[in-house]
């Protein structure tokens, strides 16, 4: 199992970008007058809203209830009175519901649970109730409840739990920071997880461009049964489905999941999450996130509660010292470009990343000259040059033969296309056509 | 002598296949209703697909079979569907003329918007930040719907699509084609709408769009007696079962020029050309 | 609040270029990737200089010029944005240029320019849509319009930069037995500008294996299926058939097998379609040479070969990550 990881095929190696902010400790940042949490922070139904304008919310106040088994609650970051609810950009450009705390600046706690301290003999079945009470979702950026990965079908078998300290995007280093200061919470969030799944241990996979957070988590989990694995680095190496193959060898099917070979796989800042719920008996309100950039004054890694506005968290960083091209969320091969800086920050917010102007390449209907780079590059095994021109003549019949399904949109392809041409989002719109198509014939 | 055997050797057998032909016509010649040829002939031929049919020759057979009427083929002018229905024996529907109306007049100088780079089209731009434009619910322009519509109806305007009425059938293909759903369709007799979709409060509106319907009211209230206009939250909209006429712009002076007949669909909100 | 505060300066969101992801780009583009395949060609240019003189540049430049011209031409007259500058019209006419003998008329070079750029580029689309090697579609028209002009050829001289030369034959057309192999390696023979110098194109090739440019599955296949069929027969009947050390180092070969078999347009994607176009081609040009009525089939081959390209494309798309084979009796 902790053997020599295995190499997966393809990928690309973009430059790291990660010294500008690696070696900077994460800082905590100030309490705002306000914060605009947005409401459907998971993937999944969203949460049914439980406060009114008005109402007066400590820190940690349950603001919406779970809508759902596929959804989780949402907690105040601080205590304050409801402003309003009201609406926010939102991460993809479309408007969305948010609730709007104006603090009252003290700050004060009210969890909504107590810390569970005897979690080694507790029973699993209560704390992963806890994991959902908690609102912990996966913080790698897909926001994937968690407690729903942690609750397999009976009849499939568990036998492997992997944490995801890879953070193979460059620019960031949120994960980074967390493993190296906060080791033990990672590593004790990871038994925590193991027992909730019924098992004795589990792995951290690392890539070996951390190696200072390899020797940390290694000494920290020298009296818990974790093994630290470090991976060869490249992209998408925390992939989940890549990283499953580097430690175990398994494949996961098309169209299957994790569970479906006996895995699960969380993210570091998740099985943080997971010990501040369990341990510290306190609700998901803020995360690590690395706000970097070349044209920032000065990057770094911060402590953010949710409902912070981006342009507070530029603010904290400096402010910028030329216009940038682009203001992602996330990192640059799968973020998400923004239009405004009034969007907040959320529970899977990994990175505020602006791109300068001299870094940016623009997309061109170029054409494809099949020199075959996408193809060497494609994790996931499958021909994007060939999906792209069935894209191009709409023929999503064709692209779906071709398994435009089995894509996990890591930009890889677009990365190594020498004509720019814009494989990645050919693929999503020939993915939203199968799927309509599919709901229409079911 | 060796021409003449050939000329001779390739008449025969012309001729010998020639009779072969004529024969297998005939015994596995299959029955068509001669009917549907002729109304065939007598549909517009555009194969735009608005009945709902795979083709004008398609339909034809479906009216013949009675399993449709003449009046669903939305290109038919009133004396093809009377002609048509004439020919086969049937009453001649009535069926109102409905245009499409793309309910939007944020072109690009009169609306937020950020550089959008990428796909070209509007269903693969809304992927992307919903299309890079401050509005959640108004024209992208990458122009999805011109190129969907068979019969060249829509212009693209300065990020704005235009549809010309007269050239519009009422095929609905266009309406399909818009991922924001933005178009609609409305009666042909109808002049006068307002031009705005976003049911968000006026004042976030005006924010990003300069000729956003901000629910002022005041066509309502020029309308006087007659319901001409629906409110529908933060959105007013022509009632469309008792349309007002182009009068009510002048009166009602709307302020943001959302309110437009549908000839001056195209200026823009400072006096752009119509 | 003190003065000394500095101001800061937060992104204007109007400037924003919002697209989908990634939004950072690997450097090469068109043009390096054509300029690099150029410098790779560089050696076997300056051989061909230096064996043929003069004439042999004159040959490069004016098929260069033409196929840019050409290129440029139509699209004007098409009405479509220029495209000269992604380099591949000036790798085609370098290419072309290989593919001719030292004493070709300026009028052939021209002719081969545009036939290669307009029928066998721009008519169906332009760069990326051909089905056909351009180059080779120039080659083989001017072979079968003119076979008198385009199979004479000049006599090396190394050193001398003189524009006429002297005719002399190829390799392939003489006996076997009377080839020098060392003059084949360096380039002291006759043939086509490209034909010369086995070693610049040999170092020409490592490079462009180098740096990731062509497949390598390419030439290897091509080249050993050549060897070994042409090997077979010379042991089978020495006196009858060259050596395949000839075959290997004479004729365009390597030229095709290196640069014009590998590119990208026209061969296949996947590394298995790579194996199987160079087998091909491979087979296909023994098959010519040792009982065709040309010498050379290198042209043909690899023209029927990119005819299949589509295929075998179609035949090797390989399974995805996680694929699992359906089990036996399921539908």
């Amino acid at each position: 199992m902790s053997d020599k990881p295995r190499k997966f095929k393809g990928g690309v190696h973009p430059n790291d970008s990660k010294a500008l902010s690696a070696h900077k400790p994460i800082q905590e940042a100030p309490l705002l007058d306000s914060y605009k949490v947005i409401m459907h922070q998971n993937i999944g139904a969203p949460p049914e809203l439980l406060v009114k304008k008005g109402d007066e919310v400590k820190k940690g106040t349950l603001l919406a209830k779970a809508g759902g088994f596929v959804s989780v609650p949402l907690h105040s970051p601080t205590s304050g009175t409801i402003k309003m609810i009201d609406k926010v950009p939102g991460p993809t450009g479309i408007s969305v519901p948010c609730i709007e705390i104006a603090a009252d600046g003290e700050d004060e706690w009210d969890s909504p649970f107590e810390p569970i301290t005897d979690w080694k003999t507790t029973d699993p079945v209560e704390l992963r109730q806890r994991v959902w009470d908690a609102g912990v979702v996966g913080m790698g950026g897909a926001a994937f409840p968690s407690h729903v990965k942690l609750s397999p079908p009976d009849d499939k078998k568990i036998d492997m739990l992997i944490l995801n300290g890879a953070e193979c995007e460059p620019y960031l280093t949120a994960d980074h920071r967390l493993m190296l200061e906060n080791a033990k919470e990672v590593v004790i969030g990871g038994s925590i997880l193991a027992r909730i799944l019924g098992l004795e241990s589990c792995v951290i996979g690392v890539e070996n461009n951390k190696p200072d957070a390899v020797e940390m988590l290694k000494k920290a989990a020298a009296n818990h049964s974790v093994h630290v694995q470090d991976l060869p680095v490249n992209y998408p190496q925390g992939a989940e489905k890549q990283l499953i193959y580097a430690i175990t060898g398994r494949e996961v099917p098309v169209g299957a999941l994790p569970m479906d070979i006996g895995c699960v796989v969380q993210n570091v800042a998740s099985a943080a999450a997971v010990y501040e719920a369990v341990v510290n008996g306190r609700p998901s309100i803020d995360r690590i996130t690395t706000v970097t950039g070349k044209p920032l004054v000065d990057p770094g890694n911060w402590k953010f509660r949710i409902g912070t506005p981006i342009s507070k968290a530029l603010e904290l960083a400096g402010g910028i010292t030329e216009q940038p091209a682009k203001l992602l969320l996330g990192g640059p091969m799968m973020g998400i470009a923004q239009s405004s800086l009034d969007v907040t920050t959320m529970k899977n917010t990994s990175g505020i990343l602006l791109i300068a102007q001299d870094e940016v390449s623009q997309y061109t209907s170029e054409p494809c000259i099949r020199c075959g780079r996408c193809v060497d590059c494609c994790p996931m095994q499958i021909l994007p040059a060939t999906i792209s021109q069935a894209v191009e003549n709409h023929r999503f019949d064709w692209a779906e033969q071709l398994n435009v399904m089995a894509c996990i949109e890591c930009g890889s392809c677009s990365y190594s296309c020498p004509s720019h041409r814009p494989l990645n989002q050919q693929f999503k719109r020939a993915k939203v056509e199968i799927r309509a198509g599919l709901r229409k014939k079911g | 002598m060796d021409s003449l055997i050939a000329i001779i050797s390739v008449g025969v057998i012309g001729t010998v296949l020639g009779v072969v032909i004529g024969i297998v016509a005939k015994v596995f010649a299959v029955d068509v209703d001669e009917r549907i040829e002729q109304v065939e002939e007598m549909l517009p031929g555009a194969n735009c697909g608005g009945c709902g049919f795979a083709g004008c020759a398609d339909f034809a057979k479906g009216v013949v079979a009675e399993k449709a009427t003449p009046a669903q083929c939305p290109v038919c002018s009133r004396e093809d569907v009377v002609a048509i229905s004439d020919y086969l024996g049937i009453a001649a529907e009535e069926k109102e003329k409905m245009v499409a109306l793309v309910r939007c007049s944020g072109d690009i100088p009169n609306t937020q918007r950020s550089l959008y780079n990428g796909v070209r089209d509007c269903q693969s731009a809304v992927l992307v930040a919903g299309g890079a434009k401050g509005c959640d619910y108004g024209c992208l322009g990458f122009g999805s719907c011109a190129e969907a519509c068979p019969f060249g109806a829509i212009e693209m305007r300065a990020g704005l699509a235009i549809v010309h009425k007269d050239l519009c059938v009422g095929c609905e293909n266009c309406v399909a084609a818009c991922p924001k759903e933005l178009i609609k369709m409305v009666p042909a007799a109808a002049t006068t709408h307002v031009y705005c979709n976003s049911p968000e409060k006026g004042a976030a509106k005006r924010k990003v769009c300069q000729t956003a319907c901000i629910a002022c009211r005041k066509c309502v209230k020029a309308s006087g007696e007659e319901d001409y206009m629906e409110i529908d939250g933060f959105l007013i909209r022509s009632n469309y079962e008792n349309p007002p006429s182009a009068d009510l712009v002048e009166a009602a002076a709307c302020p943001t020029t959302a309110l437009r007949v549908d000839t001056e669909h195209a200026k823009g909100a400072y006096g752009g050309e119509a | 609040m003190s003065d000394e505060t500095p101001k800061i300066n937060l992104p204007d969101p109007t400037q924003l270029v919002v697209s989908n992801s990634p939004h950072m780009r690997d450097k090469p583009t068109i043009n390096v990737i054509m300029f690099w395949v150029v410098g790779a060609m560089l050696p076997g240019c300056i051989a061909a200089v230096l064996f043929f003189g003069l004439a042999a540049l004159k040959v490069l430049l004016i098929s260069t010029l033409s196929c840019v011209i050409a290129e440029e031409a139509w699209n004007k007259a098409m009405k479509r944005p220029s495209t000269w500058r992604d380099g591949s019209a000036i790798l085609s006419g370098i290419l072309l240029g290989m593919n001719l003998n030292a004493g070709a008329p300026w009028w052939i070079c021209m002719l081969g320019g545009i036939l290669a750029m307009i029928l066998g580029k721009q008519l169906y689309g332009g760069l990326g849509f051909n089905p056909f090697n351009p180059v080779l579609v120039a080659r083989v028209g001017l072979l079968i319009g003119f076979p008198g002009i385009m199979t004479t050829w000049d006599k090396p001289d190394l050193g001398n930069m003189a524009i006429d030369g002297i005719t002399a034959a190829t390799p392939l057309g003489l006996a076997p037995g009377e080839t020098l192999l060392q003059d084949m390696l360096l380039g002291n023979v006759g043939g086509c500008l490209g034909e010369t110098s086995a070693l610049a194109l040999i170092v020409g090739g490592a490079i462009l294996i180098w740096k990731k440019l062509i497949k390598w599955e390419v030439p290897l296949a091509f080249v050993g299926t050549v060897f070994m069929i042409t090997g077979a027969m010379h042991l089978v009947n020495p006196e009858a058939y060259h050596s395949p050390f000839v075959h290997v180092l004479s004729g365009g070969l390597l030229l095709g097998a290196f640069f014009m078999a590998t590119d990208m347009v026209t061969s296949p994607m996947t590394h298995k379609g790579a194996w199987i176009f160079g087998f091909g081609c491979g087979l296909i040009t023994s098959l010519i040479r040792l009982w065709g009525s040309y010498p050379e089939g290198v042209s043909f081959a690899i023209l029927f070969m990119n005819a299949l390209t589509p295929l075998i494309d179609r035949g090797t798309i390989r399974k995805p990550f996680g694929f699992v084979a359906p089990a036996k009796g399921e539908a």
